[in-house]
């Protein structure tokens, strides 16, 4: 009897790096070796690309189906192929030592996958695919048997609400859209993704484009508009390649173009590659990028909606957002309305990062407790170390503490505790990371990004990012304290748009949960979490150093002396503090206090 | 100007015209033909396309994907997004320096060999830290390892 064999492996960007190719082509020689595709063993060998299963931490994940069963393997490299070919396809007998554990399925349970739930399992080039698991049923639904008014209904009665940051509600948009006088609308998709630490539009994009496309069908049509973008950033070339043959491909099965799907609704959809600016992001700076011009925010009103790309009524809709209408025309706005809290429907793809067990993207219900999303689905803090803080929404978001670990994660819940939803970058950290640091890590960043077209956000950024760099460098003064607070609350105040507005989010929140950590800093010139290395000083411990002499070869300035076999030293006047020798060191003798 | 990169202009704008291509997408492909955007190619354009140099010079020095000086045959990019940077981002981007001795602001060694340069994100966090070097993906770097995989770029 012939069996039904599909290999899957892994091949989003973070399976592409952990070696997805490699092992994928030593599936392909092992078949070729063995001959599973001939007359030896009678079956039909699929390979497969998939898109991100969420689960990266342990990639390169590879499924193993043999009819209707399947068994996931995990951290699979090529060198594990050739046992995996012989045992489990050719003898029918699985690898449990590779298998994945309790945890990937702990991981797995806990979440709702709306949008999540086919990525990893159909071959994002394949439109067939897509189809074939009831792709561009919605929008044939849309076009043949509702009218644009029915659509924004279901969209408004849905009451979801924009992934791509301020959670606006998605039909109320479309209907202000709609309801200008124009000859002409734009709709627009927004995948810059900016956020550091955000990877869920890629990965969306990447394991599942014709989701995105046919959300973006609807809501032209619902609006009238006749030409969308897709402006992606150019650093996603994996996301761009599978837009560009999923474009191809949805225009020649005429979902895209003239008379789409036997209507009368024409749609032109074109990809816009960003040029690299953050504030890009910002909806009228990407209409500016789209016409060629800086990125600079302008002043709403007017919206996009009654006046954006030149001029003309436009929507601009995250990925996620849009991917989340599919479903939402399919399934009904009732069952969408059922999965939530009560003021935030559906999901939240989470980009699950930093210092847990299990990184990831994952997909939960609105509302879900911190806590269940930190333990249960990351499996806690990695190396048991104790959990600190979660930063949420980048660098326009803030930092939770332990006190907070109960709140449940929904727009409303993340705000009441000075953060906010973000586009879902949710970075996790543990007791040696320094929370000073990491409000002057996001301040560089959105100082860099600051367009300067408004002086608060210009200026007041820089000078917020001068006193925290003074502070890690243990030059603080008392009165710097008050000065953060005031200047902090000035820019958030006074910015033009939401790149300075938020900007100051983690230096507010930092200070309210971890006030704490910058008196340290400047009244005792002392860094608790030991990472701001001005005020550190590295020490070699004599019961513990051995004298092997490694962290004398790392030392780059020579403050290192002593003899093979001795016990080494450290040289103050001469340390520049890089932390080579605490690196170097494998019998724990450097210290650094 | 040479003839030859004069003819090259033209095809570009041409192109540009054909297509009705703004700023952004014509530096683009300045960049894409010559490596880096040249002042003499942006004022050959301002020229010929009656829009003044500083226009130009406001875009190209708004987006962080234009530059205006050749850059090294190997790009090395070190992530720097949040991940990166708790994980310890920072630390490789001094170790490379150092390596490739690069002083100041100098982001171009002097053979030209290679271009060292951080990223906002990649969006690669869950093998952060994340370095990639021309198309590869490095993932789960260390000062150390890093130095090791450039070697073989050295050759
Ligand atoms: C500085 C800044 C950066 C932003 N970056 C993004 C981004 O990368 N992706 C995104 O979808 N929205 C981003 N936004 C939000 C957009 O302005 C806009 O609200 C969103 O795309 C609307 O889509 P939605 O209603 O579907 O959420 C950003 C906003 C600001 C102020």
């Amino acid at each position: 009897m012939s069996r039904k064999i599909t290999v899957n492996v892994c091949m989003g960007t973070g399976g592409i790096a952990a070696g997805g190719s490699t092992v994928m082509e030593a599936f392909r020689q092992e078949f070729a070796e063995v001959g599973v595709d001939n007359a030896r063993v009678v079956e039909k060998c699929r390979l497969h690309k998939v898109g991100c299963r969420g689960f990266c931490a342990r990639d390169v994940l590879v499924d193993i189906a043999i009819d209707d069963q399947s068994w996931t393997y995990q951290y699979v490299d090529e060198k594990m192929v050739k046992r995996l070919v012989a045992e489990h396809i050719l003898d029918n007998k699985p690898v449990e030592q590779w298998l994945v554990g309790d945890d990937y399925h702990t991981f797995h349970d806990n979440q709702e996958k709306i949008i999540l739930g086919v990525l990893g399992h159909i071959d994002p080039e394949s439109i067939d695919e897509y189809i074939g698991i009831g792709g561009y049923k919605a929008a044939e639904k849309v076009l043949a048997t509702m009218t644009p008014q029915d659509t924004i209904e279901e969209i408004k009665r849905s009451g979801l609400r924009g992934r791509g940051g301020a959670g606006f509600p998605t039909g109320l948009k479309w209907s202000f859209c709609a309801a200008n006088q124009a000859d002409r609308r734009y709709i627009i998709c927004n995948a810059d993704e900016g956020d550091p630490g955000a990877f869920m539009d890629r990965s969306v994009i990447e394991g599942n484009p014709h989701a995105v496309i046919e959300g973006m069908i609807i809501g032209a049509y619902a609006i009238g508009a006749d030409t969308g973008y897709i402006y992606i950033r150019a650093e996603y070339p994996l996301a761009v390649q599978r837009l560009k043959i999923a474009l191809a491909a949805a225009k020649e099965r005429g979902f895209l173009g003239k008379g789409i799907c036997g209507s009368s609704f024409d749609l032109d959809l074109k990809i816009k590659l960003g040029a690299g600016a953050f504030v890009c992001g910002e909806e009228t700076a990407l209409i500016a990028s789209i016409e060629g011009e800086r990125g600079m925010p302008r002043a709403k009103p007017p919206f996009p909606a009654n006046k954006g790309l030149w001029g003309k009524p436009t929507i601009i809709n995250n990925v996620e957002t849009l991917a989340n209408i599919p479903p939402i025309i399919n399934r009904g706005a009732e069952w969408f309305t059922s999965i939530g809290s009560e003021k935030s429907k559906g999901t939240k793809v989470i980009a699950l990062t930093g210092k847990i067990r299990n990184t990831g993207l994952i997909e939960i219900p609105m509302g879900m407790p911190l806590k269940k999303i930190i333990y249960d689905i990351g499996g806690g803090i990695e190396g048991d170390r104790l959990f600190k803080a979660v930063q949420t929404g980048g660098p326009s978001g803030g930092c939770i503490p332990q006190q907070h670990i109960d709140l449940p994660v929904d727009y409303e819940g993340l705000k009441s505790v000075g953060s906010m939803m973000g586009s879902g970058g949710m970075v996790v950290l543990d007791e040696t990371d320094c929370m000073v640091n990491i409000a002057k890590f996001f301040l560089t960043f959105t100082q860099e990004e600051s367009c300067g077209k408004c002086v608060p956000c210009r200026i007041g950024t820089k000078r917020l990012l001068e006193i925290l760099t003074r502070i890690t460098e243990g030059e603080g003064k008392p009165s710097d304290l008050d000065l953060l607070q005031e200047l902090a609350e000035d820019v958030r105040d006074a910015s033009l748009c939401g790149l300075g507005m938020s900007a100051p989010n983690p230096v507010l929140s930092t200070l309210k949960y971890f006030r704490h950590e910058y008196e340290a800093h400047i009244f005792q010139k002392k860094c608790p979490a030991k990472v701001c290395s001005k005020l550190l000083t590295f020490y070699i411990r004599p019961d513990h150093c051995v004298g092997c002499g490694a962290c004398k070869k790392a030392c780059a300035v020579k403050a290192i002396s002593g003899e093979l076999k001795q016990v080494h030293q450290v040289d103050q006047a001469l340390c520049i503090k890089c932390g080579s020798c605490f690196d170097a060191c494998k019998f724990n003798a450097v210290i650094k206090e | 100007m040479e003839k030859e990169k004069e003819e090259i202009l033209e095809g570009i704008y041409k192109a540009a015209q054909a297509n009705g291509d703004n700023i952004i997408s014509i530096l683009q492909e300045l960049q894409h033909q010559f490596g880096y955007v040249q002042k003499d190619s942006v004022e050959w354009f301002a020229r010929k396309s009656n829009i003044p140099e500083a226009k130009f010079y406001g875009v190209l020095t708004f987006y962080s994907q234009f530059h205006m000086s050749p850059r090294g045959k190997n790009i090395v990019t070190v992530c720097s997004g949040t991940v990166c940077h708790v994980k310890g981002s920072a630390r490789i981007i001094s170790k490379l320096r150092e390596d490739l001795k690069l002083k100041g602001n100098e982001v171009t060694t002097k053979d030209g060999l290679f271009t060292l340069e951080n990223v906002n994100c990649v969006g690669a966090c869950s093998i952060a830290p994340v370095v990639i070097v021309n198309e590869k993906v490095y993932g789960k770097m260390s000062p150390d390892k890093m130095l090791k995989n450039l070697k073989a770029y050295k050759e």
